[in-house]
């Protein structure tokens, strides 16, 4: 899982008047990743040794002048390059104390930005579109530079890549008449192609862009004002196609829908870090209201938020990474904040506790699940549905729909709009359907549609970060059904709220509010065995008919189960990570604890007594849990429970048991340590204080 | 095809002495360090931490302070004497009683121009430092009380002194104390007990920290003379402190043995302001850790267990390399055993006396891993008590068995030994010619007819030794110029050539016949550790700290095919890793393509004959070998054979009957003869 690391401040600046604008210019790699230049958006430039906190140089150009684009580092001869007033490009080492006696060169036509990055020579690209190299352009200052662009285009951003040793490419995007193009502009041989990119709404103009090199190809990221993040790939071609009028339309796929709050971002960025991730600044987090001061990292394959950071002070949607770690200013400071992206594995997605069987479920979108295997495929229309003609609704219209119709109506379009083939497009579709349907659902308390929610849920393209208010809407409308499916499916849901859940579940009310069906086939005695979500679900649409369970049924000689086995197959599907509950569960009602301790002593004796059932219900904790669960419990509220009566009997019979547990591990430790000793007899030889020995060396 | 009869040996009761003191010099990156028995020895960080120079230690000499002024080593002790190193002679150049009583601390100023040192009597007593000499300039005002510590401040205008109950600022320049800083005693027992100020630096930024018998660091304001912070950071006693140069990272060294660091941060990002924070705790020490250094990227300890702990900070050094691995520094970078090999004897050299034992017997054949039935057990046939105050700080046996020499820094020992059956009889040789006065090393060519030692300025002594008569025949001296003192000293088996190295690095070798030098190895840039002239080639082998091993042949003047070749090819990746340095090369008469080495966790057999091992080639390899038919093995087996089957050696060597005598010291034995450790409460005590 990705993560933000305590972040520290770098160094303050003074942002400008008009407030829009952070004083910081750019930062720009230096010598290694742990050197920055950062040039500031008047006269000077500073030199950071970022892990020091400290600056090593400082250079300032004179009053009345000003710096125009932020200075690069030569990587080839070790030199800084500076631009100012457009025109007069400026060359100094580090010890060069002024920047005034450095070297200077007027060129004729205006600079956008020098580029630079490591073992390349540095790149100049002027305002026209055009581009040199530094060495060539130095080499006659005076040279006539052609214009690229045509009258109204203008440069929005720029940056330059390395494709794999053998060329270097100016990449940059111009905007002309509301429309945007991309420029790739390849250096030794030159060749240049354009391409149009496709219009977002009228009015919208990216945000920002950023761009990486894999494979042979270009990716570029950008976001638009309404939290849209779209990529474009597009292949690095030897070729020049030289014609750069003809501008071809590049594709584009939408890579992730950010929340964003009211009205349209402002300033935002986001950037890509690497293949399955982005950070995003300036965008409000899914679950902490309309405030856009955070950070974010996104993965784009879960469409999941891996982590999160609120920064104090303004937020400029300005963003820089220099391996592993961001630079952001905000407020009035640059902050260094490090962040880790592990390779994307489902076990590190998933957290620790998920059991085998819920991470098969996630990664399984394409291959048919066990559940579905057994009980038919009654929540999964999706492969049947291909036979069936109809036009599907376009998503535009499906959230149109929701906003307005009525129940029924919302149900049969959208299992409609669920029946289209492409899976893979369905992602960021079922997520706007979930929030939308979710936040109509707030609004609106007649509205509620459980088999959509369910429906959408079985898609398994959901995750709690995309609607952060499903689960508790489902708890809100008692759709405990519903909350299960959450619980197993959502690999990021957070403490606080599975608690929630926990708490709501084993509440005493609970049991009444909700009358379970008693259902013949029950297949092991207990509750948390396979009672399928199918079966769960059957139960839910079917009739409204319910009995009490029997609890008989779960009858034990001695010990039965103190809850029902619908309310256990709920308790189970808590996904329960470890210690941060402990302060959680001591705000849990006596009654409720000790209904729950009364349960996890249950499972606990099941457990040990009965291995298969490990095999058989993959849903149920293991024992290892349930143990972590006991202690947790035990831990926060013991006092309590010794100081009341009605709990005696149940900590007296769990004492018992413990101490014939012990007892056994304790005999077993016992022939655990003879078999050592018997080990240890085999290897070590008693070593005088002499000998002699025969060794051979092969 | 390489099997021996081993030897085991577990009878040499080495005890290192424990650490009481340590300077490091930051300009030339060496580290001195004195242990309880007055010995000093200088360890060169830069070449892999090699043991560079020992002094010899001498009774009474408990020093209690050390510290560099430029590249001179002063050291201050119980016995009341300031004492100057000629660490080019390895010995105390001279001593000078302070007048004060025994002196519990010593300390420059940062220009090097004055001591200060801390005495029994309540005095801080000013030396100026001179050439070649030390001059007494001044007391400050005289206080009621021991001076346990002393510190200067970065500006040399004050000193802060720690003492019983208090800490006092003295003005250098008017010696006025112009605060008094009383420090709390501990809580319960201890209230009525003193408490010892045991260390004290004095900041730059005019702030005095003290750590103390109560198990306080206290960062106090020197301008005001108020306490601005205490961390408790142990129940016992805070014994070392040390800061780095800049002044951001503090250590403090605890009786329980930890090393508990402070860092100078930010307490929140807005802040400004700094404060001392207790970040880490390390424990590397089963013992009092009474002696500390703060270096730019490790922090160096070492107290009553004996060993030196270099402890890298991981934030400080590039994370997989050599640097970020801990050290521990148990045993002597030399051989304190030295083997007769002829009359297969061990001696061994103990600061106060040698022992001189003979190995035992066996019968009978046995295959890989047997233990032979031993049929003769060794005995010690003589113990010999040294003469004087000063510690043994070489000693030889000759191959023969005959004579036995040993050396202090102020004289030179020659025996002549004559065995009877059981019975040993001793003579010392009373006349010695006078060159044999300052030595560093001591050895006996294979016939037993020369001695030669070393003495000043790299030349060497040669001793004709004869009944009843030892007469000087020669002086070998370099020509490179070098001061540095011998460190290794290797006759060949011919008698022919004598190769020598020293501190500089550099290698000599004499031919013996002509009495002159043959030739010098180019130097290479890290110490030799052993070296050592093969037999029948008369190639000379060099192993170096960083654990690079060259050939050289003496009679074409260049490196040898092979040593190209293993240059070229590069050594082992674990060869490089390891961190003890080889202290012995031998050869074996039966195969002279075999060399023998070792180190403190293995010995190795390098056959020339093998191809090399590569980066990729598994490089502890025996096991293997032993798996596979004896058919298969010689596609796999490379040159390095190595045996980690002995551990903690202090020497292996290979007798004339072609059996091995390896002599280990295990950790555990020596563990269990300190002192025990302060008491701690552990889980259900």
């Amino acid at each position: 899982m990705a993560a933000l690391y305590e972040g520290y401040t770098l160094c303050a600046f003074v942002p400008q008047q008009n407030l829009s604008n952070s004083g910081i210019q750019g930062v720009e790699i230096e010598r290694d990743s742990d050197h920055v230049l950062v040039t500031d958006s008047s006269r000077s430039v500073i030199l950071y040794k970022v892990s020091d906190q400290k600056p090593l140089g400082s250079w300032t150009v004179k009053q009345g002048q000003s710096l125009t684009c932020s200075a690069v580092f030569n990587f080839q001869t070790s030199e800084y390059v500076a631009v100012s007033d457009n025109k007069v490009i400026r060359i100094w080492k580090e010890d060069d104390p002024l920047l005034d006696k450095a070297f200077k060169a007027t060129v004729t036509s205006d600079i956008y930005r020098v580029l630079s990055i490591p073992s390349w020579e540095p790149v100049v690209l002027f305002q026209s579109g055009a581009v040199r190299l530094l060495d060539s352009l130095l080499s006659a200052p005076q040279q006539p530079i052609e214009d690229v662009l045509s009258q109204e285009e203008s440069i929005r951003w720029s940056t330059c890549i390395a494709a794999e040793k053998q060329q270097q490419l100016v990449i940059f995007t111009t905007e002309q008449k509301g429309e945007h193009f991309l420029y790739l502009q390849g250096l030794n041989p030159n060749s240049l192609q354009r391409y149009r990119l496709e219009r977002e709404e009228p009015g919208l103009s990216p945000l920002s862009f950023s761009a990486c090199y894999r494979n042979r190809h270009i990716f570029l990221t950008y976001l638009y004002p309404n939290g849209r993040v779209y990529q474009s790939v597009t292949s690095v071609r030897a070729q020049g196609g030289d014609d750069g009028a003809q501008s071809l339309p590049v594709p584009r796929s939408l890579l992730l829908v950010l929340p964003v709050g009211e009205g349209l971002l402002e300033a935002a960025s986001a950037l890509v870090l690497d293949e399955a991730h982005v950070a995003v600044v300036g965008v409000p987090h899914p679950s902490a209201g309309a405030g856009r001061d955070f950070l974010c990292i996104w993965n784009t394959n879960f469409q999941t938020l891996q982590a999160g950071k609120e920064m104090a002070g303004r937020i400029y949607g300005q963003l820089w990474s220099f391996s592993n770690k961001l630079l952001i200013p905000h407020g009035k400071t640059l902050s260094v904040i490090p962040f880790e992206c592990p390779k994307s594995s489902l076990a590190s997605a998933l957290g620790k506790l998920k059991q085998a069987k819920s991470k098969e479920s996630i990664s399984s979108t394409f291959v048919p699940s066990w559940n579905s295997i057994l009980h038919g495929d009654k929540a999964q229309p999706l492969r049947t549905a291909e036979t069936r003609s109809t036009t599907s609704p376009t998503i535009d219209q499906v959230l149109e729909l929701i906003k307005t119709a009525p129940v029924e109506e919302v149900q049969e379009e959208v299992e409609r709009f669920l029946s289209r083939s492409d899976i893979q497009g369905l992602q960021p579709s079922v997520g706007r359907i979930a929030s939308t349907l979710v936040s109509r659902s707030l609004d609106d308390p007649a509205f509620y549609s459980s088999h959509t929610l369910t429906q959408l849920l079985n898609t398994q393209c959901l995750c709690h970060s995309v609607c952060p208010d499903l689960v508790l809407l489902a708890l809100e409308r008692k759709d405990y059904f519903l909350c299960q499916l959450c619980l197993q499916f959502f690999p990021d849901i957070p403490e606080a709220v599975t608690c929630v859940c926990l708490k709501a579940f084993i509440s005493v009310s609970f049991m009444e509010t909700v009358i379970l069906k008693e259902r013949g086939v029950v297949s092991l005695q207990n509750g948390f065995s396979p009672t399928s979500v199918e079966d769960f679900s059957d139960g839910m649409s079917g009739s409204k008919s319910r009995t009490e369970v029997d609890e008989t049924t779960f009858n034990q000689p001695g010990l039965k189960c103190p809850v029902g086995s619908h309310k256990a197959a709920l308790l189970n599907a808590c996904k329960i990570q470890i210690k941060a509950l402990i302060s959680s569960l001591l705000t849990f009602i006596f009654v409720t604890f000790q209904l729950f301790l009364q349960y996890l002593h249950f499972l606990y004796v099941k457990c040990s007594q009965d291995h298969l059932l490990q095999v058989h219900g993959f849903r149920s904790p293991s024992l290892s849990q349930i143990m972590d669960w006991v202690c947790l419990l035990l831990d926060a509220h013991f006092t309590v429970l010794v100081m009341t009566p009605e709990a005696k009997g149940l900590l007296l019979s769990l004492h018992r048991f413990v101490k014939s547990q012990v007892k056994l591990v304790s005999e077993l430790g016992k022939i655990e340590g003879s078999l050592q000793e018997l080990d240890k007899m085999k290897t070590k030889r008693d070593i005088g204080q002499y000998s002699i020995e025969v060794i051979e060396l092969l | 095809m390489g099997e021996f009869k081993v030897h085991r040996v577990r009878f040499f009761d080495y005890m290192p002495s424990a650490i009481s003191k340590m300077a490091f010099n930051f300009l030339s990156e060496r580290l001195a360090v004195a242990r309880a028995d007055g010995a000093v020895e200088i360890f060169k960080f830069t070449d892999n931490y090699f043991q560079e120079k020992v002094i010899p230690g001498r009774d009474g000499r408990a020093i209690e302070g050390m510290c560099w002024v430029g590249q001179r080593l002063f050291s201050a002790g119980l016995n009341g004497e300031i004492t100057e190193y000629d660490l080019e002679n390895l010995r105390p150049k001279y001593s000078m009683d302070a007048y004060g009583g025994p002196i519990w601390s010593i300390s420059s100023n940062s220009q090097g121009t004055l001591l200060a040192v801390g005495c029994e009597d309540g005095t801080v007593k000013m030396f100026e430092v001179l050439e070649e000499k030390i001059q007494f300039q001044r007391n400050l005002d005289r206080q009621k009380g021991r001076i346990i510590s002393l510190s200067w401040h970065p500006s040399g205008t004050k000193i802060a002194a720690g003492m019983m109950d208090m800490i006092r600022i003295f003005d250098a320049e008017t010696g006025r104390a112009t605060h008094r800083l009383l420090v709390d005693r501990g809580l319960g027992m201890s209230k009525g007990r003193e408490v010892v100020v045991w260390s004290v630096i004095f900041l730059s930024d005019n702030t005095v920290v003290s750590g103390d018998s109560a198990g306080k660091v206290q960062m106090w304001d020197s301008i005001t003379g108020t306490l601005r912070k205490t961390h408790l950071v142990t129940k016992w006693d805070v014994l070392a402190l040390s800061v780095s140069q800049d002044e951001s990272s503090l250590m403090a060294g605890t009786s329980e043995g930890t090393v508990v660091q402070m860092q100078f941060l930010q307490s929140s990002v807005e802040q400004q302001e700094r404060q001392w924070v207790r970040t880490r705790t390390f424990k590397n020490h089963s013992h009092d850790v009474r002696a500390l250094v703060h270096t730019d990227c490790a922090v160096v300890s070492g107290g009553m267990d004996t060993h030196l702990v270099v402890l890298p900070l991981l934030d400080q050094v590039e994370k997989s390399s050599k640097e970020a691995k801990l050290r521990k520094i148990t045993f002597p970078h030399r051989s304190l055993v030295r083997c007769a090999r002829k009359a297969g004897l061990l001696l061994f050299q103990f600061p106060d006396h040698l022992e001189l034992w003979r190995l035992g017997e066996s019968e009978g054949q046995g295959k890989h891993g047997d233990c032979l039935p031993v049929k003769r057990n060794p005995e010690k046939l003589l113990q010999l008590t040294r003469k004087g105050e000063d510690h043994i700080c070489c000693s030889a046996v000759s191959p023969c068995g005959g004579w036995l020499v040993y050396a202090t820094v102020s004289a030179v020992r020659l025996y002549r030994l004559q065995y009877d059956n059981n019975n040993v009889s001793i003579s010392r040789v009373s006349k010695l010619p006078k060159e044999l006065r300052t030595v560093h090393q001591l050895c006996f060519s294979s016939d037993s007819s020369r001695l030669f030692a070393s003495s000043t300025h790299s030349s060497v002594v040669v001793v004709a030794l004869s009944n009843p008569e030892v007469k000087h025949l020669h002086t070998l001296k370099c020509k490179s110029g070098s001061k540095q003192p011998l460190h290794l000293l290797v006759p060949s088996d011919d008698g022919k050539w004598l190769a020598t190295a020293n501190a500089d690095c550099e290698i000599h070798v004499y031919n013996l016949h002509k009495m002159k030098l043959h030739c010098t190895v180019p130097v290479y840039s890290s110490c030799p550790t052993a070296i050592a002239i093969h037999p029948s080639t008369c190639n000379l082998i060099s192993v170096h700290a960083d654990q690079q091993m060259f050939e050289f042949s003496l009679q074409q003047k260049e490196y040898t095919e092979w040593s190209r070749r293993l240059h070229k090819e590069g050594l082992h990746s674990l060869w490089l890793d390891r961190d003890t340095p080889v202290t012995r090369v031998a050869f074996n008469p039966e195969n002279p393509a075999h060399i023998i080495l070792h180190d403190t966790f293995m010995f190795c057999i390098v056959d020339q004959s093998l191809p090399l091992p590569d980066a990729q080639t598994k490089f502890y390899n025996q096991m293997t070998l032993r798996s596979l038919p004896a058919a298969e093995r010689m596609r796999h087996s490379h040159a390095f054979k190595i045996c980690k089957y002995f551990q903690h050696l202090m020497t292996v060597e290979l007798l004339e009957d072609h059996s091995l005598v390896v002599v280990e010291r295990p950790l555990m034995d020596i563990m269990s003869k300190l002192p025990a450790p302060v008491r701690q409460k552990k889980f259900a005590t």
